[in-house]
């Protein structure tokens, strides 16, 4: 077996396999007919074929860059590839060594302890899909027309299957004293990125997760340890997790005060706004894509909401004229990405394309109208509104006002 | 093996095992009772109520020379933002087209100027303040704003009790709000 190869690279020349190789991989595809090409061997870790091409965006893709976005147009199912997850972080992204790494829990609790990774995988264990979703996503779409692409607009969102232990459970271990109502986590990036997590939703659903789509969860999402608050903005979600303190008050952080609070006209500001409430979006056809004849086009898309699970998508291809109720395609798990898909057919000729989501406690996905007409122009985060695309008559899919 | 975990082990070998032990413990055992050398070395956080707040103590005049040298290159030389957000300035914009919302402005406590610049200043270095330094920038900050003199002593009785002009300016989530 093992001559095979060289004898065959010695019949195509060993040059011209050389040069072949540093050629785009579009000039070495295979066509039929030819003599063909042995593929490669088995790798330590795959890669995406050449061919697909997914890219994160950063807007500024060099040392003062902290956050990139997924590339929602290009994902199918409920499942954000771990090396396409959106990133944002505060102070870069950490190495952290999991064998010395700790977690510690104190505070307000009868036996502060500390966990070791061991420890912690030892523990009786969850894996559930969550979506992640910065309360910053979306900060364009405050303008009528908003972003011109899918991850411009959505692309601060992301789904995985997070695995760990429950946080109640670890609570549990160390025994919360009655007069305790938050956990302050904190994270060992440079910054001790810190958040406040009400007591109630701490002992609800969230997650110390050190495992992502199967396997551990990727640097930039806090190897080896996060916390995941399903649901929640996700600055919450404090990554590098390495502290949790159990108090009798918020600790009033600054991402909790200065950032992450949501201005009112009356000069107000709505404080822990945690849940991210329902939202969806067409990624396909989506701007800047461009259908190159008319004809069958499925629409297809994603919803999420932060209390629960989505019972309906409607789309409408008239700008909002007429709707239709979208099928929901695959798994509907709470505070997880949901695919929806609507059959279209597209006869040429200009048409708006929306969705429009609503969660199983009944709240509907509203306009972009709503949302200015209940908080001003002002609040920055939690923007949900209903996004269109215009299809126009060349194909081009395009943003559009709303 | 700890004495809790010994009492554990105890408890499965009498009742035979480990289906019995949902029902003896809830708890698992794992993990370990953290030392006083683990617990000051974990970290802390400070509450608005000043709890947490190490000892030490700073005022406006000393901290002048350690915001000039670690803070102005991005914060301005008067607080008023360059690179970085503005820190002074704003009150009184909270509800207009264009908000300033900085320190001054927006922030309702004076303890989270101090958790901040702990965690998370100067950007390039962070934790390479000491204790003292953080309570004179701090209280040089607050100086600025009017909101203490430039001998006032800041330390963990004092700072607390300074009152931020935003202070009461926060509400509770009352969403959904759209319908």
């Amino acid at each position: 077996m093992s001559k095979r190869r060289p004898s065959r690279r010695a019949f195509l020349g060993l040059a011209g396999a050389a040069a072949a190789s540093s050629l785009h991989p579009a000039a070495r595809a295979q066509t039929p007919g030819e003599i063909r090409d042995l593929g490669e061997t088995p790798s330590e870790y795959g890669k995406p074929s050449p061919f697909a091409g997914s890219k994160r965006w950063s807007r500024a893709p060099d040392a003062t860059a902290s956050s990139s976005n997924t590339p929602l147009a290009d994902l199918e199912g409920i499942v954000t590839p771990s090396g396409l997850h959106f990133e944002r972080h505060h102070t870069g992204v950490p190495v952290i060594d999991p064998d010395t790494h700790r977690l510690t829990i104190h505070g307000m609790v009868d036996r502060p302890l500390v966990f070791s990774m061991d420890d912690l995988v030892r523990m009786p264990s969850v894996s559930r899909f969550h979506f992640i979703e910065c309360s910053g996503n979306s900060a364009r779409e405050w303008s009528p027309a908003g972003a011109a692409n899918v991850q411009l607009s959505h692309g601060l969102a992301s789904c995985s299957e997070w695995t760990g232990v429950l946080l109640a459970d670890l609570l549990d271990e160390v025994g919360v004293k009655p007069e305790a109502s938050w956990v302050v986590a904190e994270g060992a990036d440079a910054g001790l990125m810190s958040r406040s997590v009400p007591l109630e939703r701490a002992l609800d659903d969230v997650i110390i997760a050190y495992g992502q789509n199967g396997e551990a969860v990727r640097p930039e999402q806090g190897y080896p340890l996060r916390l995941l608050v399903p649901g929640c903005e996700g600055s919450i979600s404090v990554k590098w997790l390495r502290r949790l303190e159990v108090a009798h008050m918020p600790s009033m952080a600054r991402d909790e005060t200065s950032k992450y609070t949501d201005l009112l006209p009356d000069g107000k500001a709505r404080q822990f706004t945690l849940v991210m409430d329902a939202k969806s979006v067409i990624t396909r056809p989506s701007g800047e894509q461009k259908l190159d004849r008319p004809g069958f086009c499925e629409i297809r898309g994603l919803a999420w909401s932060g209390r629960g699970a989505i019972s309906r998508v409607e789309v409408s291809t008239d700008g909002g004229e007429s709707w239709t109720d979208a099928e929901i395609a695959g798994p509907r798990y709470a505070k997880s990405f949901t695919r929806f898909r609507s059959p279209w057919r597209w006869a040429g000729g200009r048409h708006v394309l929306m969705s429009r989501a609503t969660d199983d406690t009944g709240y509907v996905q509203p306009t972009l109208a709503a949302l200015l007409e209940a908080r001003g122009r002002s609040t920055i985060y939690h923007n949900n509104r209903i996004k269109a695309w215009e299809v126009q008559e060349s194909g081009e899919v395009t943003n559009v006002e709303a | 093996m700890s004495r809790r975990s010994g009492l554990f082990a105890a408890a499965l070998i009498a009742v035979g095992g480990p289906q019995a032990l949902a029902a003896e413990s809830e708890r698992t055992g794992l993990g370990h009772e953290v030392t006083a050398e683990e617990l000051s070395a974990a970290g802390y956080t400070v509450f608005p109520d000043g709890k947490g707040l190490p000892e030490g103590r700073g005022t406006a005049l000393e901290g002048k020379a350690v915001y000039q040298q670690f803070c102005a290159a991005c914060h301005g030389r008067n607080a008023q933002g360059e690179d970085a957000a503005a820190l002074v300035g704003g009150r009184g914009s909270l509800t207009s087209e264009r908000p300033r919302k900085t320190v001054e402005s927006y922030w309702p406590h004076a303890t989270t100027l101090w958790d901040y610049v702990r965690r998370s200043m100067p950007y390039e270095a962070p934790g390479s303040l000491t204790n003292d330094e953080i309570y004179g920038v701090v209280a040089h900050l607050l100086n600025l704003m009017g909101l203490v003199g430039e001998d006032d002593v800041l330390d963990r009785e004092s700072l607390p009790n300074v009152e931020m002009p935003n202070r009461d300016g926060f509400v509770p989530d009352d969403r959904p709000d759209t319908h």
